[in-house]
Parts: C-alpha cells; structure tokens; sequence
C-alpha cells in the first residue's frame, strides 16, 4: 500500500488565495465597479475649522439640469459612530461643522463636470467660531466647547494607579522622567476611500461596495443614518487597498453614497481625491507623553509614572480606547509591578483621529523603550540586560488583570541579539554609525467586543455539496493581510485536505455570517479557531459517512485527508464518496464553527476602562536598527533591520513575513518622515509628496526571525502578526540614533532639521564646557 | 474639444473620440473598462496607474490620451500570456510581492519595463527603477524579491 498521509497546510509558506486577481489586474476595488446607469457622487466640504451653520439653500444645485440628488444632514435619520457611547459624528454636518473639510452636502449627477457646478451652487452660510488646532488650546480656561456634552474639550480622562508607585520610586537607583512629543501620522493606504452603492427603488433596498475593514459596522451604520431597515441593505466588501486603521469605523463616504442612492433612485459612486482621503484622516493622534520610571542598578524596573495627552481631533471616533490602550499595555510585555497613569483624550477642530496600526500603544512604548535605553545607559546597563531584568513568566496575569498565557518575549531578545551581532558589533560600528533595540506587543484581538450582544465572537459557515468542493463562508474581511488564506489554511489542516479544494466567500452580507471586522488583530487568532470549530464538525459528520459504508465503528475509521479508511490493508474511501455518501438522506451538507474567549481574558475592573486591553494573547517582537547619519546633513540611513516576532504558531510563516516587514517599515516612515501638518486647520500635507512615505530607495532591508511561542488558546497556536512590530521600531531608531552621535532624540518624526537641531546643540554645550574647563586650567 | 485617437491597447487596435483632456488612465479605465491601472493619487505621487507606453513606464495620470496617437500601450490587464501569469506576475504572487494589491498592476509594468531592458537587474538597477511607485503595505523587501525571482525565471 502506499503511504497516504493527512495534507499539511499549517506552517507552510503560502502564497495568498485572492493573489493572482491581484498580479493580473482583475481585483475588484470599489472604484473598479462600473454600471452604465452610474452617476457621480460628490462631496462639499467645510471651508472654515469651527462654524454654526446658519442655513443650507441646496435649491440652485437641484434645479441643474443634471444633477439626480443633494443631500444634506436633513437626509440623515441620526448621528454615528463606532464606539456605542461616543455616537457623536453625522454623515454630514448638522448645525455646527468643527474641522475644515468636514462633508455638509453630497451631490449625485450624470458627470464630474455637473457634480462639481452643484457643489458650487449649494450656498452656505457659515457664523465662524473660535477654533482650537491643538490639545493644550482646547484645553485652556475659557476654550468653547466643541460638543455641548464635553466639558473642557475633555472627550475622555483615564486614570489608574496601581502597585505602589511612590514607594517603587523610593526604592529605585535611579529615578528619570522625560517629555515625550509625536506628531499625528495617517494610514496613508493606496486605494483612496469609495464606495459603490446601488439602490433597487423598485423594492427599496440598498447594495453597496464600500472600502471597509468592517463591513459590518458599516451595515449598522448605514441602517441608522438611513433610517431603514438592516435586513434591506446588503454589503459587500470588494477588494480592498489596504486599511491600517482607517477604515475601521464607518466613514462619511460610505454613508453618504448610500444617502445619494437612495435620493437617486439608482447607482452612485462615491470616489475620493487623495486629499479627501487624508482630511478623512482616522489617524495616530499627535501625543504628549511624560514618562517617569524607576530602576535599580540591575535594570529592575521599579515603578511607572506616567501621563499622555492625545489631541484626537473634532469627533469622539474611537478616542476613548485609544487614550485607555495607551495607558493599559505599559502592561503585558515586561513584569510591572507599580504604575500610575493619566490619560487625556481632548476634541481639537482637525479631521478625526482613529485605530490606527498599533491602537494606542505605539507611542506610549516609544516613551517607555526611549527612556529606559537611556537609563540603561547612564547605569552602564547592556540594553538587552534591562530587558532580560524584566521579563514576566507565563502564564500569569498582570497587575491591571491581563491574561498572558504565551510568552516569547526572552527568545525574541535572543534571535535579535545573535542575528544582528549586537555583542560583538555594538560600540565598534565607527562613527557616526550606531545600533538599537527595543521591544514591543500587541493584541490578538479585544476579547470583549465593542458591541457587546451575547454572540459567539466569531462564526463561520462550510459548505460541501455533491461536487466534492468546500465553499468557506465568513463575514471576516481580507484587506490584503492574508485572513482568506489563513482560513482556508485552517479547514484544509483539520480536514487534512489539499487547500485546493476550498473555495473562501468573504464579507457578503447576504450570504455571510456576520463578522465584527479586521481590527485589533483579531481574524487569525478568533476567526481561525471559528474555522478550526467548523472543520471538526465537519469531519465528524464525514467520519460517521465513511463508517457507515465501510461497515465500522466511527472510532475505527482512520481519516486520512482525501481518503478514508477501516486500516491499513482497506483500500478506503475517496474524499469524493465519502461526501456522496454524506450527502445520502441530507442533502447539501452545512456546518458551522463558532469561537469565544473565556471570562479571564476580558480584561480587569480595578479602574474604569480597564476591559481596554484584555486580549486572549500577546504576540511579542524585538528588534535592532542599525544606523548611519551622515553629520552634515543629520541624513539618517538605516542600514538594517533585524526583528523577532513572536507569532505563535507561524500558520503561514509567508504571510508572517510579510506583515512584520509591512510593520517595522510603517514604524519606519513614522520615525523618520512622515506628520500630519494643519495651517489654521487646513492640511498642508494632503497629498503622497507632502507627506513623506518612504520610498523604495531609501528602505532598508529588514530580516524576520519567527518565534513560535505557542499560545495553549491559539488556532494552532498561533497569535497575532500584523501590528506588534510596528512599535519597536520608533525607539530603537532613536536608540541607534542615541548610539551613533550622542543625542537622545524625544520628539518625532527624527526629520534631519530636528536631528541636525539637536547635534548642533550638543556641539554648542561642549564648546561652552570645553571653554568653561579651560578657563578653570 | 475632441479628436479620433487611434493606438494600439494590450495589442487590440482602437479608435475612440476623445475629449483632448481626458487623462490616459480615465481613458483606459472608463473608456477601454480596463480597471487593472489604479488612481492612488491626484496625479503623478504614487505609480499606481503605471502603464508602458511604446515599451517604457508612464504615468496614466499624467498623460493626455490624446498623446498616445499611433502608441502601444500596455497595462496589467493584457500582460498574462494564454491565461497564465507571466514571471513578473508569479514574482509578485508567490513571493508576497503584493498583499493589499492597489499598488500591484503599477508595480508590474514599472518592473515589466526594468526586465525587459535589463534582464539580470542588481538590488540597486530594481530600486531605481521602482522609486516613483509606492507601496504601503510591504516595505518593499518581498517586492525587491519578487522582481528578482522574476528575471531568474525570465532568463532560465
């Protein structure tokens, strides 16, 4: 007999399941959908930073010959938003707008010509209010509230302290705290925003093709500001051109393409400028960070202090949990025993900030990675020693009630150590060349989801029929980051079958289950053990087939994958007849798999807010840069990065890959070059030139090593990939920066004018030493 | 005002009245439904609509279609071969050269033109070449692996 043997799909590189669409030009993307009845939708948008609204006369543009729709606020049944207590946004502005470019009217019509002379047509009058750009404006005595409900400006204040910080402090050897500045960075993904929408007026349901991480969202939320029914609208998530973040909530052109249908009674296409992509913003919030921390002379860290002030723009979007992540995952990567923090989440009139890669951790560990590299330094620690010094042991939980049951934070620090030739290369680079580490984590998806319903967190749905094939339903929504894959990766290894055979529907409202989205990095970790769930029930449901035709026990049934069989001398049952013989007095066969995290893993309740951070498991990930400045220009090269990625089980160690490199160079662009910019709250970074993404000239090489500290709740064992190495890159950048020339970087984007700023201050204070020790000789 | 445009689109002879400014990318994704060029920007910043025109790599977006009287333009769409993926394209779906895919057809043509002048392209000769096409999700370094599994399979 040959051997026949179970087909492995796990931990295999795969190339992507939708890739040769997208090598061949045949991906769909929003923008691509073409009908010939389609009109143009086009929105006006706010020309001041902080109005009221006195009166919208849309009469003019109606009256166009041309034109199908114009909507206003007076088209929306209610306001939005993605968090359910912070639903303070509407599609277009009512009454009052609060940041330059916010939509206040949407017009349909047959061209681009038409649209744009109806937005000229629409006359606005605006009563302009006293406009705030930054956090500290907002803030000062006697600011005008931007919502009548957030006094102060304050959309949230976070606070917990925990342990006992004073006396951790007390008992430090060496006690620092540092100012910390980040600018506001933006997604910045390739695909501008769109959206396809298609209203059958003849039954008044909607179908639409939006640019979405999260159709789902979008489903509700187009329900609510439609005033219709959710089980009368359709999603349907075409490809998508990358998210980071962005697309995580609903955004206005989603909506308001619905809107214009809808009012249309046809088909409108809703296709955003670059700039109106960025003024859509739902980026990283410009941030203030005091960081504080105690240490002994052995690099035990003994207590944090620390605050964040975070300026997130006109509307609550998801503010409050990214101002609760950045004070909750100081915890989770290193054993803190004391820490105290105050957060401050404040409305500014600029574009609203959002989840953006890395939600809420990314400079708050920036802060933390700085600093202690810094007092590693004047303590004569090795940096890897600090960390060493620090390290929790799984499982355990942390001070502020976060489950960490895997942990491979100590062999990431190994691989990056070795790799990059720390020991025997640190300090003997030559100058003005230098190396740095730092470490991060992340989430594998919030454990409690946003809109809490008693449902299991994630649900998929297999079909096979009496082709043999196996079509895999989910709602979760492939956006490039390879979820499709690693679901069909998922079935094909329970089932042991050649992947070939499953076919993925992704994210059709109509004919998938419901899924919350691609966020949090939760579709590996929660949709794969959904797929996992399903590809056993399914299997049961073929074994007991097969035992039924080979006339034995379902125990004694060996399933082999694509054949089935009573022993080795039994020739067995193909795959094919096995699911004839399923399908006999049943018809097509329908499973599902459902998945849900357990209660200890929702996070702590020893301060409000404190779910924010409850995950069922951190990946983890170290790395070094290396460095050079040309000290002229304070030009920094990055020569090379080395980075471990603790992923679990690595089920697609390609794809793995490919998100920490994706990761470490989005670090890249925040730590060099790119930032938000606003005159008077008009953005002077609108466009891919003004805002600075690194090119392919000036990328490093960035070599992944892949630690598979498996998680015992894992699919597989696997964690998330996605988004914790983004992190470290920020502070091991200036840490090799610190290395090389001297100076400790605390403000980014480290742009050669802030670097050269700082070098040329160092060069000052020692001429002014120098001087000063001669004039002592 | 309009003229009659007659070029040559993934090796299909057109003729097209055309408005003298109508972008080549509008042409070719409204006119010709050839939606594999993509609009990243709002002109000339990213690469996204990178097609050939008589061999080498232009921006759509930059180009009035009314130029391309008596061209060969090439896009993403014509470049398989008999319904298979030409190395250029299995270099990027094999080596993860594409994840999202909105950058993709830009990046093809952009490398398509590099290999076709330069068979055997140094790390340096593909970062040259693709430094006017961005991409966001990679961080390019399975991109670079992508065009260089494609010139070996070119020239094996």
């Amino acid at each position: 007999m040959n051997k026949i043997s179970p087909i492995q799909s796990i931990g295999i590189p795969k190339p992507l399941v939708d890739g040769p669409e997208k090598a061949t030009g045949k991906a769909m993307f929003a923008a691509d959908f073409q009908a010939t009845d389609a009109t143009v939708g086009r929105i006006l948008r706010s020309p001041v930073a902080h109005a009221n609204i006195i009166s919208i006369d849309t009469s003019q543009a109606e009256a166009l010959p041309g034109v199908l729709a114009v909507v206003t606020e007076a088209d929306c049944a209610d306001g939005y938003g993605v968090l359910p207590i912070a639903m303070n946004e509407w599609a277009l502005a009512r009454h009052r707008v609060r940041y330059r470019g916010e939509p206040v009217a949407a017009v349909a019509a047959m061209d681009v010509a038409t649209a744009q002379r109806a937005l000229d047509l629409i006359d606005v009058v605006y009563e302009e209010l006293p406009a705030y750009f930054t956090a500290d404006e907002a803030r000062a005595e006697g600011a005008l509230d931007l919502h009548d409900d957030k006094p102060g400006n304050i959309e949230r204040e976070v606070e917990f302290d925990l342990g006992d910080v004073d006396a951790g402090m007390a008992k430090a050897d060496l006690v620092r705290e540092v100012d910390f500045h980040c600018a506001e960075v933006c997604q910045a993904q390739m695909e501008p925003h769109a959206a396809f929408a298609e209203y059958d007026a003849a039954r008044e349901r909607l179908t639409i093709r939006p640019s979405t991480q999260v159709p789902f969202y979008v489903h509700k939320m187009l329900a609510r500001t439609m005033g219709m029914s959710e089980s009368h609208i359709r999603v349907i998530k075409p490809h998508i051109g990358g998210g980071f973040g962005c697309r995580t909530e609903t955004l206005q052109s989603d909506l308001i393409a619905g809107l214009l249908a809808r009012k249309a009674r046809g088909t409108v296409k809703v296709v955003l400028s670059r700039e109106e992509t960025f003024i859509t913003h739902r980026g990283r919030p410009e941030s203030h960070i005091k960081m504080k921390v105690g240490m002994t002379k052995d690099g035990t860290i003994t207590a944090v202090d620390f605050t964040a002030q975070q300026r997130g723009g006109a509307y609550s979007g998801y503010g409050i949990v990214t101002i609760l992540y950045a004070g909750s995952l100081i915890y989770g990567i290193y054993d803190i025993v004391s820490a105290r923090f105050q957060g401050y989440r404040v409305l500014t009139n600029t574009p609203p900030c959002g989840a953006f890669r890395g939600h809420g951790t990314v400079k708050t560990r920036f802060a933390f990675e700085n600093l202690i590299d810094g007092m590693a330094t004047e303590l004569g620690l090795d940096p890897f020693a600090v960390r060493r010094a620090n390290l929790l042991v799984a499982p355990t939980m942390t001070e502020n009630d976060l489950l960490v049951n895997s942990y491979g934070l100590d062999q990431c620090l190994d691989w990056v150590e070795k790799a990059s030739g720390w020991k025997q290369r640190k300090g003997k680079l030559g100058p003005n060349k230098g190396l740095g580490m730092a470490c991060s984590h992340y989430i594998s998806g919030a454990s409690k989801p946003k809109h809490w319903t008693g449902e299991p967190h994630a649900t998929i749905h297999l079909r096979v029929d009496w082709d043999a094939s196996i079509t895999l339903l989910t709602g979760a929504a492939e956006i490039g980051q390879g979820s499709s894959t690693v679901m069909a990766q998922c079935v094909a290894e329970t089932l042991g079958v050649d992947m070939g055979r499953i076919r993925v529907i992704a994210a059709d409202s109509a004919l998938t289950p419901k899924d919350n989205g691609s966020y949090s990095s939760r579709v590996t970790f929660m949709v794969g053990n959904a797929s996992i769930d399903a590809a056993q029930n399914l299997k049961a449901l073929l074994i007991e087939a097969a035992a039924r035709k080979l006339e034995i026990a379902p125990e004694d049934v060996e399933c082999l994958g694509e054949v089935y069989r009573g022993g080795q001398q039994d020739q067995g049952l193909t795959f094919e007849e096995v699911v004839m013989e399923a399908l006999k007095g049943e018809g097509t066969l329908a499973v599902k798999g459902i998945y849900d995290t357990i209660p200890e893993s929702w996070g702590g309740r020893k301060y409000r807010g404190a779910a924010i951070g409850g995950t069922m498991a951190f990946s983890y990930a170290a790395q070094v840069v290396e460095v050079t400045v040309d000290p002229d220009t304070a030009e920094i090269t990055v020569d090379k990065v080395w980075v471990a990625h603790d992923c679990g089980k690595a089920l697609n160690p390609l794809a793995v890959e490919g998100q920490v490199q994706g990761s470490v160079w989005m670090g890249l662009g925040q730590a060099m070059s790119e930032e938000t910019r606003f005159h008077d709250g008009l953005p002077l970074h609108a466009n891919m030139l003004d805002y600075r993404v690194p090119t392919i000239v000036e990328s490093p090489p960035i070599e992944v090593g892949i630690i598979e500290a498996n998680d015992p709740h894992g699919p597989f064992g696997a964690k998330e990939a996605g988004e914790g190495s983004l992190t470290g890159f920020l502070p091991a950048l200036t840490n090799a920066v610190a290395d090389a020339m001297g100076v400790r970087a605390t403000a980014l984007p480290l742009t050669p004018d802030r670097l050269l700023e700082l070098l040329e201050k160092k060069a000052r204070d020692e001429r002014v030493s120098a001087n000063a020790s001669g004039k002592v000789a | 005002m309009k003229s009659t445009l007659s070029l040559t689109v993934n090796g299909v002879t057109r003729d097209d009245v055309v408005p003298d400014n109508l972008l080549l990318v509008d042409y070719l994704r409204d006119k010709a439904g050839l939606t594999g060029t993509k609009i990243g920007c709002d002109g000339g910043e990213c690469g996204a609509c990178t097609v050939l025109i008589d061999g080498r790599p232009r921006h759509a977006c930059l180009t009035l279609a009314a130029t391309c009287q008596n061209a060969k333009v090439e896009t993403v769409d014509g470049l398989s071969r008999d319904g298979r993926l030409t190395a250029i394209q299995r270099g990027f779906h094999e080596k993860l050269g594409s994840q999202c895919g909105f950058c993709t057809p830009g990046m093809i043509m952009a490398s398509e033109a590099l290999l076709r002048r330069n068979p055997d392209p140094s790390e340096a000769d593909i970062r040259d070449a693709l430094a006017a096409n961005i991409c966001r999700c990679t961080g390019y370094v399975k991109i670079i692996e992508a065009v260089q599994f494609a010139a070996r399979e070119r020239t094996a």
